[in-house]
């Protein structure tokens, strides 16, 4: 870090900062984290309100209900369609001849750089930590019903997008709630549209940007020891805003390739971990299942760990939420519902086989304190898990991953680094689309937004964990709300393009080039 | 008898050499020549958000370019020798695809120029004269 932040920073200035840092630090860290929590808190509480009598947040049914009818509506296509989906990756139907386009493959990689992430890694690991290993159930189930959400979201955005005349692409649920309304002749689409813009660049501050940086401090404190958090804000804000302003396509680019390899290399080590302990795994389905339904002591029992499993799905892949509509609309393709096969991977990639490795290492690794009497596990004054070393967040994984290789930290580190540096430029993005949708295209009105991003990058890494994630939470989730809303009254639109695609598929009218 | 010869040529040194081989050869024995330009473009490479939203532009640029820059000069000077020549523009991997086009169009030999690169780098990145070699449906002529 300290030949890195030389470059950025002159010497004098930053061992100034350094020796400053202890005090300076952490009266601004309380400051920002009070000023944050206050002005935040009551949009927190909107979105998360309970049913009345009730502990279970009406957002979590909004999106349980949501892919239920989704999952029904199009008869299961999430599992009807998955080796079709595969097929279409692979790129068994691309025309050779029209290479040079954007391939399905590249469109689901970059999607999945924007959600494979910390979700994966510090999300799993606060369900876990709240919902007992339980959780785990619900955040599979969560995974594989979104799955027909993302469906129904990336077909509308491949099909009402915009082209420019230039060639470029922009598209997501502004496009189809305006385009897509007004063919149907319903109204509001333009309101929809614009609330959902709104919900869209808060998240894109919040879940794509604060928590991002502050879990990446987190995890860097974690390895080289405490420094406020500013410090980290500052060096992340520096490098996003050259990426995002500067124009450094390289660095992003440079990303955008390491985080696949950095992927690779978190799953591969979850799986030697698991096959290092492949007796402990059956037990482990055991206490996911058992805890889905009992709730194994845990603080508010099955609702509990139904509540966080959904919570951490939703966070994770972001299905229903419309953020994975705005990356796959850029596709080329001459069929908007060969994106929806694709897209649906997604959730599987990211919660069903990523987030259920992380839940895995955690529960084999024995970090969640049970009652050696009872079987049942410990809770702590605040209610949650009790865990070795008391650890939370990406701290409880990190935790499990080196009980078995104690260099893994390392690595997680760097890999949270990077995850947490791609999901910042992919949601910057998606931030930036719903911007110049609200307030037009522009270089004044674009930098304006950008600098905006960089600006809550340094409070993100500033402010405590409590704040930042229940505001993360809740403005991705309000983005969810009008957006779901609106997938209601478009996807009549998506079973039309789904019943014509498969009767050409059938009738050999669409074939495979290789 | 009159055959049909397809060059790679991307307007560097080398493939210059190799097209001026082609060129030297056509006269002789009355052959045809084929331009192949070949865009380097792999489906599985990974892109930004930024990249995927102006591919499309930028697909455009890159014929256009190559188009202008490379390909039409180069057809305009040897149609003036008097040599039948044509030229095809493609996306993809560049051994694959010169391969393909052969083998579409009959061709009777393949000729490309050696970059005269070494070591590390063509041991991890491979060459297209190498690999053509290998995996080629008609004679390779590599022109040093």
């Amino acid at each position: 870090m300290s030949t890195f932040a030389q470059r950025l920073f002159p010497a004098a200035l930053l061992s100034g900062l350094m020796a400053a840092a202890p005090v300076a630090a952490q009266t601004l860290d309380e400051k920002v984290n009070a000023i944050f929590a206050s002005s935040t808190g009551w949009f927190v509480s909107l979105i998360f309100a309970n049913f009345p009598g009730t502990t279970f947040p009406w957002i979590v049914a909004w999106l349980v209900i949501a892919a239920t009818v989704f999952t029904l509506y199009f008869g299961f296509v999430q599992f009807r369609a998955f080796p079709h989906s595969i097929s279409l990756v692979k790129g068994d139907y691309s025309d050779p001849d029209d290479a040079g386009e954007v391939s399905h493959f590249q469109a689901l990689a970059t999607a999945l750089s924007g959600t494979v992430g910390l979700g994966n890694i510090a999300g799993v690991a606060v369900a876990v930590g709240i919902g007992g290993p339980g959780a785990t159930f619900w955040m599979i189930l969560a995974g594989l019903m979104g799955m027909a959400s993302k469906f129904t979201e990336c077909t509308l955005g491949v099909k009402y997008r915009n082209e420019y005349a230039d060639g470029t692409v922009s598209g997501g649920p502004m496009y189809y709630m305006t385009k897509g309304f007004t063919e149907r002749n319903l109204p509001g689409g333009k309101f929809l549209a614009i609330m959902f813009s709104i919900f869209c660049i808060l998240g894109s501050l919040g879940g794509g940007n604060m928590f991002q940086a502050n879990q990446a401090h987190a995890q860097i404190t974690n390895v080289l020891g405490d420094y406020p958090g500013w410090i980290t804000g500052i060096i992340f804000a520096a490098i996003v805003f050259a990426v995002i302003i500067g124009g450094l396509k390289s660095i992003a680019s440079v990303t955008e390739k390491i985080v696949p390899l950095m992927g690779v290399i978190y799953v591969g080590t979850a799986l030697i971990i698991l096959l290092m302990n492949f007796q402990h795994i059956g037990a482990a389905f055991g206490q996911i299942f058992e805890g889905a339904f009992t709730g194994l002591g845990v603080a508010g029992g099955m609702v509990g760990a139904l509540i966080q499993g959904f919570k951490r799905a939703a966070f994770s892949n972001e299905a229903g939420v419309g953020s994975a509509a705005i990356a796959h609309s850029a596709v080329r393709t001459k069929e908007p519902i060969t994106e929806g096969y694709v897209s649906l991977l997604e959730p599987f990639i990211d919660t069903v086989v990523i987030c259920t490795m992380t839940a895995l290492v955690i529960i084999i690794t024995g970090q969640l304190m049970t009652d050696p009497e009872t079987g049942l596990l410990v809770l702590n004054e605040a209610g949650t898990i009790q865990t070795l070393g008391g650890n939370s967040g990406v701290e409880l994984t990190s935790a499990a991953f080196s009980s078995a290789f104690s260099w893994f930290r390392y690595v997680l580190a760097i890999a949270v680094i990077l995850f947490a540096f791609s999901t910042m430029i992919s949601w910057s993005y998606y931030g930036l689309k719903a911007w110049t949708f609200l307030f037009g295209e522009g270089r004044t009105k674009e930098i304006t937004y950008k600098i905006m991003f960089c600006i809550f990058i340094v409070i993100g890494a500033a402010a405590n964990l409590g704040p930042v994630i229940d505001f993360s939470d809740a403005a991705i989730f309000a983005m969810a709300v009008v957006n779901v809303f609106a997938l209601y009254f478009l996807m009549p639109l998506v079973k039309d393009e789904m019943h014509s695609y498969v009767a050409r598929l059938r009738s050999g009218e669409i074939r495979k080039f290789v | 008898m009159s055959r049909k010869i397809v060059v790679g040529f991307d307007g560097s040194e080398a493939s210059r050499r190799a097209l001026d081989f082609a060129v030297s050869r056509a006269k002789l024995q009355g052959d045809s020549i084929l331009i192949v330009h070949i865009l380097e473009w792999s489906p599985y490479s990974f892109l930004t958000p930024n990249e995927i939203e102006e591919r499309h532009r930028r697909r455009k640029e890159e014929l256009e370019r190559a188009e202008n820059a490379i390909i039409t000069p180069v057809l305009k000077e040897i149609e003036a020798q008097g040599v039948q020549v044509s030229a095809v523009m493609k996306y993809g991997h560049i051994a694959d695809t010169i391969c393909k086009i052969a083998k579409t169009e009959d061709a009777a030999l393949i000729i490309i120029g050696r970059m005269g690169n070494s070591g590390l780098s063509t041991r991890i990145f491979g060459s297209v004269a190498g690999t053509l070699a290998q995996i080629a449906p008609v004679p390779v002529t590599i022109v040093p």
